[in-house]
Protein backbone atom coordinates (compact mmCIF):
# COMPACT_ATOMS: atom_id res chain seq x y z
CA UNK A 1 0.00 0.00 0.00
CA UNK A 2 3.01 2.26 0.53
CA UNK A 3 3.31 3.31 -3.10
CA UNK A 4 -0.09 4.92 -3.69
CA UNK A 5 0.13 8.29 -5.39
CA UNK A 6 -0.72 11.32 -3.27
CA UNK A 7 -3.62 12.25 -5.52
CA UNK A 8 -5.17 8.77 -5.16
CA UNK A 9 -4.89 8.97 -1.39
CA UNK A 10 -6.57 12.36 -1.33
CA UNK A 11 -9.49 11.32 -3.56
CA UNK A 12 -9.86 8.05 -1.69
CA UNK A 13 -9.97 9.67 1.72
CA UNK A 14 -12.25 12.55 0.79
CA UNK A 15 -14.76 11.02 -1.64
CA UNK A 16 -14.55 7.26 -2.24
CA UNK A 17 -14.00 6.18 1.34
CA UNK A 18 -15.51 9.25 2.94
CA UNK A 19 -14.86 9.01 6.68
CA UNK A 20 -18.41 9.81 7.67
CA UNK A 21 -20.46 8.15 4.98
CA UNK A 22 -18.42 5.02 4.26
CA UNK A 23 -16.49 4.35 7.48
CA UNK A 24 -19.03 5.82 9.92
CA UNK A 25 -16.38 7.75 11.81
CA UNK A 26 -17.38 10.95 13.53
CA UNK A 27 -21.10 10.27 13.40
CA UNK A 28 -21.73 12.03 16.72
CA UNK A 29 -20.70 15.53 15.56
CA UNK A 30 -22.15 14.68 12.15
CA UNK A 31 -25.62 14.31 13.67
CA UNK A 32 -25.06 16.79 16.50
CA UNK A 33 -23.79 19.95 14.81
CA UNK A 34 -25.22 19.52 11.34
CA UNK A 35 -28.41 21.47 11.89
CA UNK A 36 -26.90 24.84 10.89
CA UNK A 37 -24.74 25.52 7.85
CA UNK A 38 -22.68 28.11 9.66
CA UNK A 39 -21.59 25.96 12.61
CA UNK A 40 -21.09 22.95 10.34
CA UNK A 41 -18.48 24.82 8.29
CA UNK A 42 -16.59 25.97 11.36
CA UNK A 43 -16.68 22.54 12.94
CA UNK A 44 -15.33 21.07 9.71
CA UNK A 45 -12.46 23.54 9.73
CA UNK A 46 -11.54 22.80 13.33
CA UNK A 47 -11.66 19.04 12.78
CA UNK A 48 -9.50 19.27 9.66
CA UNK A 49 -6.91 21.26 11.56
CA UNK A 50 -6.79 18.86 14.52
CA UNK A 51 -6.62 15.94 12.09
CA UNK A 52 -3.54 17.44 10.41
CA UNK A 53 -1.74 18.10 13.68
CA UNK A 54 -2.58 14.76 15.30
CA UNK A 55 -1.70 12.89 12.12
CA UNK A 56 1.79 14.38 12.21
CA UNK A 57 2.10 13.57 15.94
CA UNK A 58 0.84 10.02 15.42
CA UNK A 59 3.44 9.47 12.74
CA UNK A 60 6.19 10.48 15.15
CA UNK A 61 4.82 8.32 17.96
CA UNK A 62 4.52 5.27 15.76
CA UNK A 63 8.17 5.63 14.75
CA UNK A 64 9.15 6.01 18.41
CA UNK A 65 7.07 2.99 19.55
CA UNK A 66 8.58 0.80 16.85
CA UNK A 67 12.03 1.97 17.94
CA UNK A 68 11.46 1.05 21.61
CA UNK A 69 9.48 -2.08 20.68
CA UNK A 70 6.28 -1.33 22.61
CA UNK A 71 3.35 -1.60 20.15
CA UNK A 72 0.84 -2.25 22.94
CA UNK A 73 1.19 1.36 24.04
CA UNK A 74 -0.08 2.59 20.66
CA UNK A 75 -3.69 3.19 21.62
CA UNK A 76 -2.97 4.87 24.95
CA UNK A 77 -0.32 7.19 23.55
CA UNK A 78 -2.43 8.12 20.51
CA UNK A 79 -5.42 9.11 22.60
CA UNK A 80 -3.24 11.00 25.07
CA UNK A 81 -1.61 12.93 22.23
CA UNK A 82 -4.93 13.76 20.60
CA UNK A 83 -6.36 14.99 23.89
CA UNK A 84 -3.36 17.22 24.50
CA UNK A 85 -3.31 18.44 20.89
CA UNK A 86 -6.90 19.55 21.22
CA UNK A 87 -6.06 21.30 24.48
CA UNK A 88 -3.08 23.00 22.86
CA UNK A 89 -5.05 24.09 19.83
CA UNK A 90 -7.70 25.48 22.15
CA UNK A 91 -5.18 27.56 24.10
CA UNK A 92 -3.47 28.70 20.91
CA UNK A 93 -6.68 29.90 19.27
CA UNK A 94 -7.74 31.59 22.49
CA UNK A 95 -4.51 33.57 22.56
CA UNK A 96 -4.31 34.40 18.86
CA UNK A 97 -7.91 34.98 17.92
CA UNK A 98 -10.44 35.36 20.73
CA UNK A 99 -13.21 35.94 18.18
CA UNK A 100 -12.66 32.58 16.50
CA UNK A 101 -12.39 30.95 19.92
CA UNK A 102 -15.80 32.25 20.94
CA UNK A 103 -17.43 31.12 17.74
CA UNK A 104 -16.02 27.60 18.01
CA UNK A 105 -16.98 27.42 21.65
CA UNK A 106 -17.80 23.95 22.93
CA UNK A 107 -16.91 22.23 19.68
CA UNK A 108 -13.19 22.28 20.37
CA UNK A 109 -13.13 20.02 23.45
CA UNK A 110 -15.69 17.74 21.80
CA UNK A 111 -13.20 16.96 19.05
CA UNK A 112 -11.25 14.81 21.53
CA UNK A 113 -13.95 12.16 21.45
CA UNK A 114 -14.40 12.37 17.69
CA UNK A 115 -13.62 8.89 16.45
CA UNK A 116 -12.59 10.26 13.06
CA UNK A 117 -9.40 11.67 14.57
CA UNK A 118 -8.32 8.48 16.31
CA UNK A 119 -9.50 6.45 13.32
CA UNK A 120 -7.29 8.50 11.05
CA UNK A 121 -4.26 7.91 13.28
CA UNK A 122 -4.94 4.16 13.38
CA UNK A 123 -5.60 3.81 9.64
CA UNK A 124 -2.46 5.63 8.63
CA UNK A 125 -0.29 3.38 10.79
CA UNK A 126 -2.11 0.25 9.59
CA UNK A 127 -1.52 1.26 5.99
CA UNK A 128 2.10 2.16 6.64
CA UNK A 129 1.98 5.57 4.95
CA UNK A 130 5.06 7.74 4.63
CA UNK A 131 5.18 11.17 6.24
CA UNK A 132 3.98 13.02 3.14
CA UNK A 133 1.25 10.45 2.49
CA UNK A 134 0.04 10.89 6.09
CA UNK A 135 -0.37 14.63 5.63
CA UNK A 136 -2.29 14.21 2.38
CA UNK A 137 -4.42 11.48 3.95
CA UNK A 138 -5.28 13.73 6.89
CA UNK A 139 -6.09 16.62 4.57
CA UNK A 140 -8.32 14.42 2.41
CA UNK A 141 -10.14 13.00 5.42
CA UNK A 142 -10.69 16.50 6.80
CA UNK A 143 -12.05 17.78 3.49
CA UNK A 144 -14.32 14.74 3.22
CA UNK A 145 -15.61 15.27 6.76
CA UNK A 146 -16.29 18.95 6.12
CA UNK A 147 -18.00 18.15 2.82
CA UNK A 148 -20.33 15.59 4.42
CA UNK A 149 -21.11 17.92 7.32
CA UNK A 150 -21.88 20.90 5.08
CA UNK A 151 -24.04 18.87 2.68
CA UNK A 152 -25.97 17.43 5.59
CA UNK A 153 -26.46 20.85 7.18
CA UNK A 154 -27.74 22.27 3.91
CA UNK A 155 -30.30 19.50 3.61
CA UNK A 156 -31.39 19.79 7.22
CA UNK A 157 -31.86 23.56 6.97
CA UNK A 158 -34.26 23.01 4.08
CA UNK A 159 -35.98 20.24 5.97
CA UNK A 160 -36.83 22.58 8.84
CA UNK A 161 -39.46 24.13 6.62
CA UNK A 162 -40.84 20.89 5.24
CA UNK A 163 -43.80 19.13 6.76
CA UNK A 164 -42.90 15.61 7.81
CA UNK A 165 -44.89 13.04 9.79
CA UNK A 166 -44.44 13.37 13.55
CA UNK A 167 -42.70 10.04 14.06
CA UNK A 168 -39.91 10.85 11.61
CA UNK A 169 -38.89 14.09 13.30
CA UNK A 170 -35.36 14.37 14.69
CA UNK A 171 -32.75 11.68 14.55
CA UNK A 172 -34.72 9.20 12.45
CA UNK A 173 -35.03 11.73 9.63
CA UNK A 174 -31.38 12.74 9.92
CA UNK A 175 -30.34 9.10 9.62
CA UNK A 176 -32.47 8.56 6.53
CA UNK A 177 -30.90 11.58 4.85
CA UNK A 178 -27.46 10.33 5.83
CA UNK A 179 -28.33 6.99 4.24
CA UNK A 180 -29.31 8.66 0.98
CA UNK A 181 -26.13 10.77 1.05
CA UNK A 182 -24.14 7.61 1.59
CA UNK A 183 -25.77 5.99 -1.45
CA UNK A 184 -24.86 9.08 -3.46
CA UNK A 185 -21.25 8.93 -2.38
CA UNK A 186 -21.07 5.31 -3.54
CA UNK A 187 -21.25 6.81 -7.02
CA UNK A 188 -17.64 7.93 -6.54
CA UNK A 189 -16.65 4.28 -6.21
CA UNK A 190 -14.90 4.04 -9.56
CA UNK A 191 -12.77 7.16 -9.08
CA UNK A 192 -10.08 5.96 -6.69
CA UNK A 193 -7.72 3.05 -6.99
CA UNK B 1 -38.99 4.12 40.26
CA UNK B 2 -41.37 5.70 42.73
CA UNK B 3 -39.00 5.35 45.66
CA UNK B 4 -36.34 8.05 45.98
CA UNK B 5 -33.43 5.58 46.19
CA UNK B 6 -33.25 3.26 43.25
CA UNK B 7 -32.20 -0.31 43.85
CA UNK B 8 -29.29 -1.66 41.85
CA UNK B 9 -31.72 -3.82 39.88
CA UNK B 10 -33.34 -0.63 38.64
CA UNK B 11 -29.94 0.64 37.50
CA UNK B 12 -29.57 -2.58 35.55
CA UNK B 13 -33.04 -2.57 33.98
CA UNK B 14 -33.01 1.06 32.83
CA UNK B 15 -30.11 0.47 30.44
CA UNK B 16 -31.90 -2.38 28.74
CA UNK B 17 -34.96 -0.54 27.56
CA UNK B 18 -36.03 2.79 28.97
CA UNK B 19 -32.65 4.48 28.60
CA UNK B 20 -31.30 2.17 25.92
CA UNK B 21 -28.02 3.78 24.81
CA UNK B 22 -28.64 3.29 21.10
CA UNK B 23 -32.37 3.53 20.54
CA UNK B 24 -33.21 6.18 23.12
CA UNK B 25 -30.04 8.15 23.86
CA UNK B 26 -28.48 7.74 20.38
CA UNK B 27 -24.96 7.44 21.78
CA UNK B 28 -21.97 5.59 20.41
CA UNK B 29 -23.21 5.58 16.85
CA UNK B 30 -19.93 4.92 15.03
CA UNK B 31 -19.47 1.25 15.92
CA UNK B 32 -23.23 0.68 15.81
CA UNK B 33 -23.36 1.55 12.14
CA UNK B 34 -19.94 0.36 11.07
CA UNK B 35 -19.78 -3.23 12.26
CA UNK B 36 -23.44 -4.22 12.24
CA UNK B 37 -23.34 -5.77 8.76
CA UNK B 38 -23.62 -9.30 10.17
CA UNK B 39 -25.23 -10.53 13.38
CA UNK B 40 -21.99 -12.18 14.53
CA UNK B 41 -19.87 -9.03 14.15
CA UNK B 42 -22.53 -6.96 15.86
CA UNK B 43 -22.78 -9.30 18.82
CA UNK B 44 -19.00 -9.53 19.24
CA UNK B 45 -18.67 -5.74 19.10
CA UNK B 46 -21.54 -5.34 21.58
CA UNK B 47 -19.99 -7.75 24.06
CA UNK B 48 -16.53 -6.18 23.73
CA UNK B 49 -18.02 -2.75 24.42
CA UNK B 50 -20.05 -4.11 27.34
CA UNK B 51 -16.90 -5.58 28.91
CA UNK B 52 -14.99 -2.31 28.60
CA UNK B 53 -17.98 -0.40 29.96
CA UNK B 54 -18.35 -2.59 33.05
CA UNK B 55 -14.63 -2.65 33.83
CA UNK B 56 -14.11 1.07 33.34
CA UNK B 57 -17.20 1.85 35.41
CA UNK B 58 -15.83 -0.30 38.26
CA UNK B 59 -12.38 1.29 38.17
CA UNK B 60 -13.62 4.86 37.77
CA UNK B 61 -16.08 4.42 40.60
CA UNK B 62 -13.55 2.89 42.97
CA UNK B 63 -11.02 5.64 42.25
CA UNK B 64 -13.56 8.46 42.22
CA UNK B 65 -12.35 10.08 45.43
CA UNK B 66 -8.69 10.09 44.32
CA UNK B 67 -9.11 11.58 40.86
CA UNK B 68 -8.63 15.38 40.85
CA UNK B 69 -11.51 17.14 39.18
CA UNK B 70 -9.36 19.06 36.66
CA UNK B 71 -7.84 16.00 35.02
CA UNK B 72 -10.78 13.64 35.37
CA UNK B 73 -11.60 13.33 31.67
CA UNK B 74 -7.99 12.53 30.77
CA UNK B 75 -7.90 9.95 33.58
CA UNK B 76 -11.11 8.31 32.41
CA UNK B 77 -9.82 8.08 28.86
CA UNK B 78 -6.58 6.46 30.04
CA UNK B 79 -8.53 3.90 32.12
CA UNK B 80 -10.80 3.13 29.16
CA UNK B 81 -7.84 2.89 26.77
CA UNK B 82 -6.20 0.32 29.04
CA UNK B 83 -9.20 -1.99 28.96
CA UNK B 84 -9.66 -1.52 25.23
CA UNK B 85 -6.06 -2.63 24.68
CA UNK B 86 -6.84 -5.74 26.76
CA UNK B 87 -9.93 -6.51 24.66
CA UNK B 88 -8.02 -5.82 21.45
CA UNK B 89 -5.35 -8.41 22.26
CA UNK B 90 -7.92 -10.88 23.66
CA UNK B 91 -9.97 -10.90 20.45
CA UNK B 92 -6.81 -11.27 18.41
CA UNK B 93 -5.94 -14.34 20.46
CA UNK B 94 -9.41 -15.93 20.34
CA UNK B 95 -10.41 -15.46 16.71
CA UNK B 96 -8.26 -13.90 14.02
CA UNK B 97 -11.16 -13.86 11.52
CA UNK B 98 -13.29 -11.82 13.88
CA UNK B 99 -10.35 -9.51 14.56
CA UNK B 100 -9.98 -8.86 10.84
CA UNK B 101 -13.70 -8.28 10.38
CA UNK B 102 -13.90 -5.73 13.19
CA UNK B 103 -10.61 -4.09 12.23
CA UNK B 104 -9.82 -0.72 13.74
CA UNK B 105 -13.24 -0.49 15.33
CA UNK B 106 -12.12 -2.44 18.40
CA UNK B 107 -9.53 0.23 19.11
CA UNK B 108 -12.15 2.86 18.45
CA UNK B 109 -14.16 1.69 21.48
CA UNK B 110 -11.93 4.19 23.32
CA UNK B 111 -13.75 7.13 21.80
CA UNK B 112 -17.22 5.63 22.15
CA UNK B 113 -19.09 8.49 23.78
CA UNK B 114 -21.30 6.01 25.63
CA UNK B 115 -18.42 4.76 27.80
CA UNK B 116 -17.01 8.18 28.62
CA UNK B 117 -20.56 9.41 29.17
CA UNK B 118 -21.32 6.71 31.74
CA UNK B 119 -17.99 7.27 33.50
CA UNK B 120 -18.67 10.99 33.81
CA UNK B 121 -22.41 10.89 34.47
CA UNK B 122 -22.73 7.82 36.63
CA UNK B 123 -19.60 6.03 37.81
CA UNK B 124 -17.93 9.17 39.14
CA UNK B 125 -20.85 9.78 41.49
CA UNK B 126 -21.99 6.31 42.59
CA UNK B 127 -20.76 3.31 44.56
CA UNK B 128 -18.86 0.47 42.93
CA UNK B 129 -21.77 -1.98 43.08
CA UNK B 130 -24.27 0.37 41.49
CA UNK B 131 -21.78 1.48 38.85
CA UNK B 132 -21.19 -2.14 37.94
CA UNK B 133 -24.92 -2.77 37.55
CA UNK B 134 -25.27 0.40 35.49
CA UNK B 135 -22.40 -0.66 33.24
CA UNK B 136 -23.86 -4.13 32.89
CA UNK B 137 -27.32 -2.83 31.99
CA UNK B 138 -26.04 -0.23 29.54
CA UNK B 139 -23.59 -2.70 28.04
CA UNK B 140 -26.20 -5.39 27.50
CA UNK B 141 -28.63 -2.81 26.15
CA UNK B 142 -25.95 -1.68 23.72
CA UNK B 143 -25.15 -5.25 22.65
CA UNK B 144 -28.87 -5.97 22.23
CA UNK B 145 -29.36 -2.92 20.01
CA UNK B 146 -26.32 -3.81 17.92
CA UNK B 147 -27.65 -7.34 17.54
CA UNK B 148 -31.06 -6.00 16.41
CA UNK B 149 -29.37 -3.99 13.68
CA UNK B 150 -26.94 -6.71 12.69
CA UNK B 151 -29.67 -9.35 12.46
CA UNK B 152 -31.90 -7.20 10.24
CA UNK B 153 -29.03 -6.26 7.97
CA UNK B 154 -27.74 -9.80 7.63
CA UNK B 155 -31.17 -11.38 7.03
CA UNK B 156 -32.12 -8.85 4.37
CA UNK B 157 -28.69 -8.28 2.89
CA UNK B 158 -27.36 -11.82 2.71
CA UNK B 159 -30.40 -13.99 3.44
CA UNK B 160 -28.70 -15.62 6.41
CA UNK B 161 -28.40 -15.37 10.19
CA UNK B 162 -25.09 -16.20 11.94
CA UNK B 163 -23.96 -17.55 8.56
CA UNK B 164 -26.83 -20.07 8.28
CA UNK B 165 -28.89 -19.73 5.10
CA UNK B 166 -32.51 -18.81 5.86
CA UNK B 167 -34.22 -18.54 2.50
CA UNK B 168 -34.48 -20.53 -0.69
CA UNK B 169 -31.90 -19.89 -3.40
CA UNK B 170 -34.34 -17.75 -5.32
CA UNK B 171 -34.13 -15.05 -2.61
CA UNK B 172 -32.71 -11.85 -4.05
CA UNK B 173 -30.27 -10.25 -1.59
CA UNK B 174 -30.83 -6.61 -0.73
CA UNK B 175 -27.24 -5.62 -1.36
CA UNK B 176 -27.83 -2.08 -0.11
CA UNK B 177 -28.33 -3.43 3.43
CA UNK B 178 -24.76 -4.72 3.65
CA UNK B 179 -23.36 -1.49 2.22
CA UNK B 180 -22.75 1.50 4.53
CA UNK B 181 -26.02 3.17 3.60
CA UNK B 182 -27.94 0.12 4.84
CA UNK B 183 -26.69 0.86 8.33
CA UNK B 184 -28.24 4.32 8.28
CA UNK B 185 -31.52 3.04 6.87
CA UNK B 186 -31.84 0.17 9.35
CA UNK B 187 -31.14 2.37 12.35
CA UNK B 188 -33.59 4.96 11.04
CA UNK B 189 -36.17 2.18 10.75
CA UNK B 190 -35.64 1.04 14.35
CA UNK B 191 -35.85 4.62 15.61
CA UNK B 192 -39.09 5.10 13.70
CA UNK B 193 -40.50 2.00 15.33
CA UNK B 194 -39.48 3.23 18.78
CA UNK B 195 -40.94 6.70 18.17
CA UNK B 196 -44.16 5.16 16.94
CA UNK B 197 -44.44 2.90 20.00
CA UNK B 198 -43.76 5.85 22.29
CA UNK B 199 -46.41 7.99 20.61
CA UNK B 200 -48.99 5.23 20.65
CA UNK B 201 -48.39 4.67 24.35
CA UNK B 202 -48.68 8.38 25.08
CA UNK B 203 -52.01 8.48 23.27
CA UNK B 204 -53.44 5.42 24.98
CA UNK B 205 -52.44 6.27 28.54
CA UNK B 206 -52.83 10.03 29.01
CA UNK B 207 -51.64 10.58 32.58
CA UNK B 208 -53.46 8.29 35.01
CA UNK B 209 -51.56 5.08 34.34
CA UNK B 210 -48.10 6.65 34.49
CA UNK B 211 -46.80 4.27 37.14
CA UNK B 212 -48.14 1.27 35.28
CA UNK B 213 -46.64 2.33 31.97
CA UNK B 214 -43.22 2.53 33.60
CA UNK B 215 -43.64 -0.98 34.95
CA UNK B 216 -44.49 -2.24 31.48
CA UNK B 217 -41.58 -0.42 29.90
Amino acid sequence: MGDESLWTIFINASLVNNFVLAYFLGICPFLGVSSKLDTATRMGGAVTFVMLVSSICAFGIQALLVAIDAPYLKLISFIAVIASTVQLVEMFIKKVSPALFRSLGIFLPLITTNCAILGLALFQTNKGYSFLQCIVFALGAGVGFTLALVLMAGLREKLELAEVPDVTKGTAMALMIAGLLSVTFMGFGGLGG
Amino acid sequence: MATPTKSSTDEFIKGLWKENPVFVQVLGMCPVLAVSNTAMNALAMGLATAFVLVMSNIVVSSLRSFIPKQVRIATYILIIATFVTVVDYAIQAVSLDLYKALGAFISLIVVNCLILGRAEAFASKNTVGRSMMDGLGMGIGFAFALFCLGAVREVLGAGSLFGAQLFHDSFQDWVVMILPSGGFFTLAGWLLLFNWLKQRKAKREPTAALGLSKEVA
